[in-house]
């Protein structure tokens, strides 16, 4: 047993990334003294992202110095059932991040709603094309909660993170300029959409006329100087080059600590304790409730650490890795396809094309924002006829310029050699002339996509690591080809000297090696069945309601977006019900 | 940062920006191996300091420098990975967190995997440097005449490397292919990353792409189709060139 013991607080959070921030401010609000547990370390603006030291490829994009030290923790891998998981040993496909203010910290801040059908995609699909359409062993589930319902919430949050961008549905009217397919916003929204950079031009025009529709990429880069409802203020984007993977250094980009931690910080119903890694949530003797959790100080010790809720806030894998640990809801079997933790588990597919210009049509690649550029939603969600392509799902499909950081963002096209003279003139004849066209793919659940304790590897702790098996089905890859297919269309009608298409085929597995996105999701799925789901529509955990689950691992499936929006419009979902309904009789089940 | 490199960031910044073709012409050919420690003099600049290694040893110097003058060779198209000070950047990331592979998960068992999953090894990059240069230059002893890697003409030193780069060449104590997929990696790291790292000496290689660097303020470069941006790169050190 943990040899300190610490006094109990109201409520302890799991993690302090943007739902433990959001939990932060609305459970203090309520007057809860609350309590923030983070494993990695203090960050803040200054003097961790400031420049010009955050501008260093190496350290930062290369290295991960703001990602998930995988020495200490790390998932392991099989793509079958029947193989033997291997360690995920150096970063590559996803970052998961470390420390205060998590992921939310190095995002490119895409913002995104997911569409109403997203949210009720098994009933969607079966009213559409039937139910026979759905290919068997995938597991499609409703979210259990409409966007109508969610509307507010998603509202309240693009307030809070100066989102800029172009509304295309207010109030039911289709706005110019804007996305035709996303649902209707009950404001626009709170800034104008970024500057269009050079290539995000081309592809505008060439979707255009291609018949497509695209519309400016909503931010979390802030566009213009804004004070957001808790009198945070953000600066305006100078489209430095270096938004993901690193720290905004000009208080640009929406970030807990460019949001959130300015007033919560100060709250005295608030206390935030780094270098706390948590290893379970502690149980009642019947299992049926949480007295709180055990962490391990930054001096090793292990700490006891009791609470009358507990809420886990901490990256999806984590969050269901904590549950499996602590017996919080049973273990998926996919043998008998019993069993709700772990079960769900889905990530993405992207794919996408390189162009390279002629010499006379610089793109000046590195004038990037982590969210700048065009997309068009024409082939996402049900937006357009599954009926005849056979698969489900699809894609948001973008020209978006990050920046043109040198080791990572080298594009070179077909044939240039690896090295030698041949590498040296590629890369100087190319460089400053490259632009992509990209695209982000939803992918299903599966009966065999799943997580749960590895057998023989363990954490720094002693702890077994969680285990991942998965790979891509023949749906997800049938609708990637489809979706490059559009991609090259575009990428063609935007008349690149060459171009070269990327993306997976038939026969290819899922590689760790080559990073995709960060959006790994499922495993603590929400819903309004507990015999398919881990927690309710609340986020609250069926078995153990003084428990909630926050994040990507609420989603039964995964979307063609950025999950960022989702979490956070769920986290302040949540936060609501939590205040105005457990509050009232704690402990009680919401749903 | 010391006094010295201090002064020198000042020197630098004090001098006139070099046009980026003026570093294309000050391109040295490759020096040889033997005398290669001290880099050749990048257009503009005070020569740099000789730099000694602290990680590798004298022979195990000689092939990095040898292999690097071949991945990033001296041509007239822009600076060497030599030049740029490339084999410095490696040797000192040899005592960084990638040489000990301090941020990877490093508990066993180890097994033997699909390219999917990454490296798997058990040894951490350092050690996969120092077992492979020992194998590369037992295979170079025995099929040329007892000569080293660093002893070989380029051309053959090129089959080489491309021997390694698809595991035509096989080593017993450590895999061609992953030594040489370390080896690559951190050339390009080196040659492309911010000098402060040891390497792209003066911003050298960014010049010659057309990176500006640390400059990272292009509020006024949005939405300019068609305008090659004008200005040389900044590294965080400063202005350099």
């Amino acid at each position: 047993m943990a040899s300190i013991k610490k006094p109990s607080v109201d409520a302890v959070l799991v993690g302090f990334g943007w739902t433990g921030a959001i939990m932060g401010m609305e459970l203090t609000d309520a007057g809860l003294h609350v309590l923030a547990l983070e494993r990695g370390e203090m960050r803040d603006t200054v003097p961790d992202f400031a420049y010009p030291r955050i501008t260093d490829e190496l350290s930062y994009g290369i290295r991960g110095k703001l990602f998930q030290n995988l020495a200490r923790e790390t998932v392991t891998v099989r793509h079958n059932l029947g193989d033997t998981a291997l360690p995920y040993r150096q970063l590559g496909s996803f970052l998961p991040g470390d420390g205060v203010g998590g992921a939310g910290v190095h995002w490119n801040g895409h913002h995104w709603r997911p569409l109403p059908d997203d949210l009720r995609l098994r009933s969607k699909y079966e009213e559409r094309y039937g139910k026979k359409f759905i290919p068997a062993g995938m597991q499609l589930q409703d979210f259990g909660v409409t966007y109508e319902e969610m509307e507010p919430h998603f509202d309240r949050f693009e307030k809070i993170a100066g989102i800029s961008g172009r509304a295309g549905n207010i109030r039911g009217q289709i706005q110019p300029g804007g996305n035709p397919f996303e649902g209707a916003r009950s404001n626009d929204f709170p800034l104008p959409p970024l500057a269009s950079i050079n290539s995000a031009l081309l592809f505008e025009k060439a979707a255009r006329e291609l018949g497509y529709h695209p519309f400016p990429q909503a931010a979390a880069n802030a566009s213009k100087a804004y004070t957001n409802p808790h009198g945070a203020q953000l600066g305006p984007c100078n489209f430095c080059g270096f938004c993901e993977r690193y720290g905004c250094y000009n208080y640009a980009k929406a970030s807990p600590q460019t949001t959130l931690l300015p007033t919560l910080l100060h709250r005295d119903n608030f206390e935030l304790r780094t270098r706390s890694h948590v290893t379970r949530v502690n149980m009642s003797a019947d299992g049926k409730h949480a007295t709180g959790v055990t962490y391990i100080d930054a001096q090793g010790r292990e700490v006891e650490q009791p609470a009358d809720l507990v809420i886990l806030c901490a990256y999806q894998f984590h969050n269901v890795r904590l549950m499996l640990l602590s017996g919080i809801g049973k273990p998926y079997d996919p043998a008998t396809g019993q069993g709700v933790v772990g079960r769900n588990y889905a990530y993405q597919l992207n794919s996408g094309v390189s162009l390279f210009f002629d010499k006379d049509q610089p793109m000046n690649p590195f004038v990037g924002a982590g969210a700048s550029g065009s997309v068009i939603d024409d082939f996402d969600g049900d937006n357009f006829d599954h009926g005849p392509l056979g698969f489900v799902g699809g894609a948001s499909i973008n020209c978006i310029t990050t920046g043109g950081r040198p080791i990572q963002q080298m594009a070179l096209p077909e044939g240039a050699p690896a090295w030698g003279g041949g590498w040296k003139k590629a890369i100087k004849d190319n460089y400053r002339y490259t632009a992509s066209v990209g695209s982000q793919g939803s992918v299903m659940s599966y009966r065999e996509n799943y997580l749960d304790l590895d057998p023989t590897y363990k954490d720094a702790y002693g702890q077994p690591l969680l285990r991942m098996t998965f790979d891509w089905r023949a749906n997800d890859i049938a609708m990637t080809q489809f979706i490059s297919s559009r991609c090259e269309q575009i990428a063609k009608a935007m008349a690149p000297k060459s171009y070269r298409v990327n993306a997976r085929k038939p026969g290819d597995h899922y590689d760790l090696r080559v990073y995709q996105s960060t959006h790994n999701t499922g495993g603590a799925v929400m819903g309004t069945d507990p015999s398919t789901s881990a927690i309710n529509r609340y986020l609250q955990a069926w078995d153990v309601p003084n428990v909630f689950v926050m994040g990507a691992s609420a989603f039964p499936q995964n979307f063609g977006y950025n999950p960022t929006g989702m979490v956070t419009g769920l986290a302040y979902w949540s936060a609501k019900a939590i205040r105005e309904r457990y509050l009232k009789s704690p402990g009680g089940a919401l749903a | 940062m010391s006094h010295d490199s201090a002064r020198r960031g000042f020197l630098r910044r004090s001098i006139a920006i070099v046009p980026a073709t003026a570093v294309a012409a000050g391109c040295s050919p490759t020096p040889p191996p033997a005398a290669s420690a001290q880099p050749t003099a990048s257009a503009g600049n005070a020569t740099p300091a000789a730099y000694t290694p602290r990680y590798f040893h004298p022979p195990e110097w000689a092939f990095v420098q040898a292999a690097v003058a071949r991945l990033i060779p001296a041509d007239a198209e822009g600076p060497s990975g030599i030049e740029a000070g490339v084999h410095e950047f490696i040797d000192r990331q040899m005592d960084e967190v990638f040489g000990h592979a301090a941020i990877w998960y490093t508990q066993g068992p180890f097994a033997d995997a699909p390219p999917e999953f990454g490296y798997q090894g058990r040894l951490p990059p350092r050690d996969v440097y120092r077992a492979g240069i020992a194998a590369c230059d037992a295979h170079c002893r025995q099929a040329f005449d007892g000569k080293t890697f660093a002893q070989l003409e380029p051309a053959r030193q090129d089959e080489v490397l491309a021997g390694m780069e698809t595991g035509a060449i096989v080593f017993t104590d450590v895999d061609s292919k992953t030594f040489f997929g370390f080896l690559l990696q951190n050339t390009k790291e080196g040659y492309l990353a911010d000098p402060i790292h040891g390497g792209n000496r003066n911003g050298v290689a960014w010049q010659m792409i057309g990176f500006p660097g640390a400059r990272a303020d292009f509020a006024d470069w949005v939405g300019r189709p068609g305008v090659q941006y004008p200005l040389p790169p900044v590294t965080i050190a400063g202005p350099q060139a």
